[in-house]
């Protein structure tokens, strides 16, 4: 389990728990956040989930795969820390991750 | 005024299988998409990704399984309005009307939504007030490389589109390329084709760097873009090319007086007809308790709407279950002996 906080443009901010295995992204459909979209499901086709990660946060993560990175491309105002939350997997390691939801996802 | 048994509204996957499951049953139907082919996000988001869990097929691409079933609906000559949006649907007594962006319009006792996530549309740019510029200034695609001539032309993006069109427009015009990071990931051949062209002055390679501003009143005059490290440059523009791919709207499907769930139509899991009898909705964009999305889902649910397809078209024949290994009638339609 991993707590994970989400915040929005505006500076709203939910913090939920959420199972370990589920992506990010998962966690926030399951739990109604609003400002990610997941068009694609999941499948890293769409850069309808892209988040900014807490600058501290981003050695912590995994690193995004060249996939992610041209997906990333397409993304509304991508920036150093824009990641895809599909591509996060929750872990007892990610427990604390903070990510802002972007302006708008398309 | 096309008339058919079913209007199916999607191309994907689950839309062509549409085509299958009524055709076997001796209806005739008509697809329209907004897209340029057929395939949906298969075609469109993943052609190159593997899809395992479609049954009896261990492995296919999104490009393989799309024409797998291009073949499988072949003998239905079922007649394609693609690069086509339905923009309309109404009804007429048991009928329901549907026009498109195109100005195309199809009578039908039946339609069939397996509309996906919603129509492709390309992604718009982010500034605001660029909506004035659309089609004057600002364009999401080429479609006649003549207007494009002896310009000064900023391209957005880093894929195979902005390069294929840097590379092509740089013929006889002025490009500048803005990507926001130094690496592209276009086809290494046509990168270094690029790379030959900036060193003889025919191309700008602006990296790693952001739209930031765009001036100009009726016509953009120049831009102004961003650099990672805060710096900014104009630059003298006329066309803003942007290629940032394409993104799923539901569109004016939500409007349609439909039940909705979020971007989902709901539907009965016996025959998947919407609250609008003779609308029915199958694939990703349906929803139902249980509901799955994936492929498999998808032809299942459009089995089982054809049934009430063929029950709303003919009304006074009564529906016949035929298998295909041994039905006469299915193999002929299907052009088997």
């Amino acid at each position: 389990m991993a707590k994970i906080t989400y915040t929005d443009q505006l500076g709203n901010s939910k913090t939920i728990e959420i199972e370990n295995g589920l992506s990010v992204m998962e966690g926030a459909i399951q739990n109604d956040i609003p400002g990610i979209e997941a068009d694609c499901g999941g499948s890293m086709a769409c850069a309808t989930c892209h988040v900014y990660v807490e600058e501290k946060w981003l050695d912590k993560l995994p690193k995004a795969e060249e996939g992610e990175i041209d997906m990333i491309d397409m993304a509304f105002d991508p920036k150093k820390n824009s990641r895809l939350s599909c591509q996060l997997i929750v872990s007892d390691e990610l427990d604390g991750l903070k990510v802002t939801t972007p302006e708008k996802q398309s | 005024m096309i008339k058919k048994d079913v209007i199916i509204i999607g191309a994907g996957p689950v839309g062509l299988f549409a085509v299958h499951q009524l055709g076997i049953k001796g209806l005739t139907a008509v697809v329209i998409d907004n897209l340029d082919k057929v395939g949906g996000q298969c075609i469109e988001l993943y052609p190159d990704k593997p899809i395992y869990d479609i049954p009896a097929v261990p492995e296919c691409t999104g490009e393989e399984l799309t024409k797998k079933l291009s073949e499988q609906i072949r003998p239905f000559k079922t007649e394609f309005f693609l690069n086509e949006r339905v923009d309309e649907v109404n009804q007429e007594k048991n009928h329901w009307f549907v026009k498109t962006n195109n100005n195309n319009k199809f009578i039908a006792p039946n339609i069939i939504i397996a509309g996906g996530v919603g129509s492709f549309e390309p992604r718009k740019l982010s500034l605001k007030d660029t909506d004035k510029f659309e089609g004057k200034s600002i364009f999401y695609s080429v479609k006649n490389k003549e207007q494009f001539k002896n310009k000064n032309i900023s391209i957005f993006g880093g894929g195979d589109s902005a390069l294929d069109w840097a590379l092509e427009l740089s013929k006889f015009s002025k490009i500048n390329l803005i990507h926001r990071r130094n690496e592209f990931r276009g086809a290494p051949h046509t990168l270094s084709e690029i790379k030959k062209l900036e060193k003889e002055g025919k191309i700008f390679i602006k990296t790693p760097c952001q739209l930031d501003s765009i001036e100009g009143e009726k016509a953009i005059k120049s831009i102004t873009i961003k650099f990672e490290d805060g710096k900014t440059e104009k630059i003298s523009t006329d066309v803003i090319l942007s290629f940032f791919g394409l993104v799923m709207k539901l569109g004016p499907i939500a409007e349609w007086g439909l039940n909705m769930n979020k971007k989902t139509i709901q539907v009965n899991a016996e025959n998947f007809e919407t609250n609008k009898k003779g609308i029915f909705a199958v694939g990703d964009i349906c929803s139902y308790p249980g509901k799955l999305k994936l492929i498999l889902s998808g032809f299942h649910e459009v089995a089982l709407a054809s049934v009430e397809c063929f029950k709303r078209s003919r009304p006074n024949e009564k529906y016949k279950f035929e298998f295909t290994t041994s039905s006469k009638s299915i193999q002929s339609r299907l052009g088997k002996k």
